[in-house]
């Protein structure tokens, strides 16, 4: 169980968000070799990591900065940073 | 009721209550505020228990719950810790673990053989032939061990609460109390918990006779208890430590879940016993214990005693005893009296000789403790040409201390061996944790008071945000409590380390020998503080040993991990309330009113058909007979619903869809189909157009949450201009569904339901009962149909008005089973049913649900275009041969081909529209594309044949679903 502190509405406990996973680019065009990574390999070194996390009760998606060998919530990444634009 | 004593300043005894209760039949009497222990021992049944393995007699030793010598049973209660355990009237007990009656157990004879068991003697003796160990194995079951278990318990179940405070103290003794009162003092929220059932700690039992303790102890209560800012919670177990101060405190009402913005640890530490042969007799108790006996609960222990020291606080037990009126024969000190301070010097007074650099070298008694055999003792070894015999029926050891450090631990704490003090503390501790008094080193009440003082000023500072720097050190004592090797070999052994689990110094010494010379591996061979009292007493000197075998240090042998719970906690606590939260639809009363049986769909309540439980198949017929024939309608409210907005929004549905969804004509719908990166299907719904930048999406009812949660993640990853607002609970929905659907319809609602305005897979808005509605044409069970999507607070008119204008065509409510039935028989899939976590939409038979060519991107694309080729395995139809009568076979039963497993049905049902049983199964390669039969193996283990077919099983044309039958026939 772990406190969040939320940018916008504050201490929150873990239990109101849901985990996305690591933030991520799809590689448009890739082989199959680094497609095939990209969907089924995940990195599991500690380290710092940047995650999504999903609030539920407020609806909002958050970009994390967290040292997962401290287990630390350092800062809260700009959602433009992880922004990337699909093939349409 | 002979061994009990006058009344005491601080026990915890109501004497005007006499509870009555029977042990091992025998009727016993007690007072409110005993313990089973303590009512036991004031009525001279100083035998309590018989140990795990020898069967030794066994009695108090810590009266602190570090020990668990006494272990009861009472009626489906196993394991009853009697030592703190409150007395309750007419309990009846027993001693757990024996053979025959406590005293005269049977099985004391495994102790006299006890040199054939030693430790692991079961892995090497009984693991060749391997087919007799379960014979073996249940004999030493029953012959070890604990409580019996009655599995026919019945459920019991205790609410948990939620806490928060700025400040946890845990332990509510001289320093725990200092601390809280200092935080308070700072205007902090504070909780002070302790297990305990009065608040004091050893200021009530170690220090009851100590005249400078008494107005201490007086002020801290008092003003604890009075202080606006300060909750105590007596009676309390902070059970352990979670991330951010999360510690579940397990109280007599259940379990709070403690969120603190810092926490205390005040816990104290755990009296370590001796190691001498027979320190395990009754008789031979921790002088703490004793202390606690007398001050507690007014039990006098023995009447003739040695107390055996390396610390003053055995001087303190010393003088106590003989407060309680008795004989204390001599003091055996381990080292040199003369720097034991006050308390020694008042002995002295007293005419009690002290017998200096002595150890205990061996108890002597059979059933109960009669004497001890004390000589020099050098540090290591006895000399015994000076040892001499004492006659006592007492011997209090007080050799040394561990620290109740396990929550430090578990938040992370480093903790190390100081020499000073002989004694483990802690070193560095984690952010927002703080510790004090004898856990730290501070043993003086002094020192004690003062630690307690900088802990709370430190946590308090550290809550406002402006830390102070760490003085963990500041009031530490500058003498040892703890004596570095309190432990003496014997030839004859049976000198125990632990108690719970009978292990000897030997024990110990042998495993390190056998290669197990880490204290995780030593731990799990020969199971030292792996007992009910996990190493309370007995890790210390497992530790001391290991240290001494391998030539290793404290610090470089380490400890091992201490784990919640700090002791056991009662499943029923933990379990707390069931909490599952249904939703249930605005119709639910109508369908409860109608006879429907409900069934859980997610997190929702459903009808699954209307009618008595015992004629189940016939109301599912009827319900499916009405759609084919009539008209029927079901309650669709738990679709998610989902209004995507914005001059985005084609592209968004486009990137998260397999099929493009941008260019769908205005008042039209698409079938969604959502799928992973991996290309596994995931949900699936319809899209409908509303406007140019406005559609609304259907999903499934278990997915909804799920897929909102992916499209908003989209928005943001994707930097789009769309809103979407979930319109799952605000919105109700009905399918509408029969060949006489439209007719229905048309004299209610002003939309146009022509064929040519309002087509298959049409949406329309309009008024339908008068209610603004959206309605749309769907297909799902096979027949004309228009799911009519409403706000909830109409739902239930349109409803009643669509079943009572309905009633001439034989329209009937139908439920989910129907519903299945429907559209098995279309051979539409339902996704997490006929699919699974591998399923993508090319083994689902949906190659036309991905547009890889005409779409750029989509997600999940790029692996569906690697997985077209290929496809290992593909949904079927399949019908069980006409006229078959057997055994049916039923959903997950598996298809087996030429003796391997080669799919498995994921639907089947009795088709009414067929007569036959139909069904959908996901059939491995080459099976599935083959023309041969398959087989099913049902659970008798025989195998039936399926015929394979073509879907829809059903109206393969979709003709009824697109006109109105009525009209063309």
């Amino acid at each position: 169980m772990k406190v969040f502190d939320c940018p916008v509405i504050g201490r929150r406990p873990i239990n109101e968000f849901d985990y996305g996973g690591e933030v991520r680019r799809p590689p448009m065009d890739a082989d199959e070799t680094t497609w095939a990574a990209y969907v089924f390999n995940r990195k599991g070194a500690p380290g710092l990591l940047r995650e999504w996390w999903y609030h539920r009760p407020t609806g909002r998606w958050y970009v994390m900065e967290r040292d997962t060998l401290k287990d630390e919530v350092l800062r809260f990444i700009d959602l433009e940073e992880v922004r990337y634009d699909i093939p349409a | 009721m002979t061994s009990r004593l006058d009344p005491q300043p601080l026990e915890w005894l109501d004497r005007s209550q006499t509870l009555s209760f029977e042990f091992e039949g025998k009727r016993y009497t007690g007072f409110a505020g005993d313990s089973i222990s303590s009512a036991l021992l004031a009525c001279d049944q100083t035998l309590l228990g018989r140990s795990f393995k020898y069967h030794r007699p066994r009695g108090a030793v810590t009266l602190a719950n570090h020990d668990v010598n006494a272990l009861f049973q009472s009626g489906e209660e196993p394991n009853i810790r009697g030592d703190v355990t409150p007395l309750a009237a007419g309990m009846s007990l027993t001693a757990c673990n024996v053979n025959g009656s406590l005293a005269k157990d049977k099985d004391q004879i495994i102790g006299k053989i006890s040199r054939f068991l030693p430790v692991g003697f079961y892995y090497k003796a009984f693991h060749k032939p391997k087919k007799l160990f379960p014979m073996w194995e249940k004999i030493i079951r029953e012959k070890a061990g604990l409580g019996t278990i009655d599995t026919r318990w019945d459920v019991r179940r205790k609410a948990k609460t939620y806490g928060f405070c700025d400040l946890l103290v845990i332990g509510a003794g001289a320093s725990g109390m200092q601390a809280a009162l200092s935080a308070a003092e700072q205007g902090l929220d504070v909780v002070i918990a302790d297990e305990n059932p009065h608040i004091g700690g050893s200021l009530d039992y170690q220090l009851v006779n100590d005249t400078r303790a008494a107005s201490v102890r007086t002020g801290l209560k008092q003003k604890v208890q009075n202080h606006a800012n300060i909750r105590v919670l007596p009676g309390h177990l902070a059970c352990g430590w979670y991330t951010d101060h999360y510690v579940p405190l397990l109280g007599p009402d259940g379990i709070i879940k403690m969120r603190a913005r810092a926490v205390i640890s005040a816990t104290g530490v755990m009296e370590q016993p001796a190691v001498f042969r027979n320190n395990d007799l009754p008789g031979v108790m921790m002088a703490s214990g004793a202390q606690r006996l007398v001050a507690r609960y007014a039990v006098k222990p023995g009447q003739r005693a040695v107390v055996l020291t390396a610390n003053s606080e055995g001087y303190r037990a010393a003088l106590d005893m003989l407060k309680a009126g008795i004989d204390v024969t001599a003091v055996i000190d381990m080292g040199k009296a003369g720097n034991r301070g006050a308390w020694a010097d008042e002995l002295k007074t007293k005419n009690v000789s002290v017998l200096e650099g002595h150890m205990v070298y061996e108890a002597k008694g059979k059933q109960a403790l009669t004497g001890v055999v004390v000589a020099p003792f050098d540090g290591s070894k006895c000399d015994l040409s000076k040892a001499r015999e004492i006659d006592v029926d007492l011997l209090l050891m007080s050799v040394g201390w561990a620290p109740a450090a396990q929550l430090l631990y578990q938040a992370g704490s480093r903790l190390g061996y100081d020499a000073t003090l002989e004694q483990i503390l802690p070193q560095e501790l984690p952010s927002g944790i703080f510790a004090c008094g004898r856990l730290n080193g501070a043993f003086t009440l002094e020192q004690r008071l003062a630690d307690g003082a900088r802990a709370g000023a430190e946590a308090a500072a550290f809550i406002k945000g402006e830390p102070l720097p760490a003085a963990l050190a500041a009031c530490r004592d500058s003498e040892a409590h703890s004596n570095p090797w309190p432990i003496v070999d014997h030839p004859k052994g049976k000198n125990f380390v632990d108690y719970d689990e009978d292990l000897q110094l030997k024990d110990l010494v042998n495993a390190a020998k056998e290669g197990f010379d880490n204290i995780e591996l030593m731990k799990r061979f020969s199971t030292v503080g792996m007992g009910p009292s996990q190493g309370k007493h007995a890790n210390m000197n497992g530790i001391r040993v290991l240290a001494a075998v391998t030539g290793r240090t404290i610090d470089q042998t380490g400890s091992t991990t201490a784990r919640p719970m700090f002791h056991p906690v009662p499943v029923q606590a933990l379990a707390g309330r069931r909490f599952r939260p249904e939703r249930l639809t605005a119709l639910h009363q109508w369908h409860l009113d109608n006879g429907a049986q409900m069934m859980e769909a997610g997190v929702w309540m459903r009808p699954e058909f209307y009618g008595r439980p015992e004629e189940r198949a016939q109301a599912i017929l009827r319900e499916v007979q009405a759609v084919r024939t009539g008209l029927g309608l079901i309650d669709v409210s738990t679709l998610g619903k989902i209004e995507v907005m914005g001059p985005d929004a084609g592209k968004l549905l486009d990137g998260a869809y397999t099929m493009r969804m941008s260019n769908i004509k205005q008042d039209m719908t698409r079938y969604a189909l959502m799928v992973d990166e991996s290309g596994v299907i995931v949900d699936d719904g319809i899209a409908a157009r509303v406007a140019e930048d406005r559609f609304y999406v259907s999903a499934t009812t278990s997915h909804a949450d799920a897929t909102f949660r992916t499209l908003s993640r989209h928005i943001v990853e994707w930097g789009l201009d769309v809103r979407l607002v979930n319109r799952t609970g605000t919105l109700a929905a009905m399918n509408l569904a029969g060949p006489h659907a439209r007719k229905l319809l048309k004299p209610l609602t002003d939309i146009d339901l022509s064929e040519e305005n309002f087509p298959y897979l049409g949406f329309k808005e309009g008024n339908l009962c008068g209610v603004p509605v959206r309605l749309i044409r769907v297909g799902f069970v096979g027949e004309l149909g228009y799911e009519i999507h409403l706000p909830v607070e109409s739902a239930q008119q349109v409803w009643n008005t669509l079943m009572e204008k309905g009633a001439e065509y034989g329209i009937r409510p139908f439920g989910v089973e129907a519903q299945r039935v429907l559209r098995l028989e279309k051979g539409h899939i339902i996704v997490g049913q006929d699919t699974d976590g591998l399923t993508n939409p090319f083994e689902a038979n949906m190659p036309w649900a991905v547009p890889l060519k005409s779409k750029p991107w989509f997600t999940g694309k790029p692996s569906l275009a690697l997985l077209k080729e290929r496809c290992q395995r593909s949904l079927r139809g399949f019908m069980l041969p006409q006229g078959y009568s057997g055994e049916l076979p039923k959903e997950c039963h598996l298809l087996i081909d030429s003796g391997d497993i080669a799919g498995r049905i994921t639907s089947i049902a009795y088709s009414p529209s067929l007569g036959r049983y139909i069904g959908l199964a996901m059939v491995d390669q080459p099976l599935a594309g083959s023309d041969r039969l398959f087989q099913v193996r049902v659970e008798s283990g025989a195998l039936v044949p399926l015929e394979p077919c073509a879907t829809p099983f059903y109206d393969a044309e979709g003709m009824r679903q697109t006109v109105d039958l009525t009209e063309v026939a």
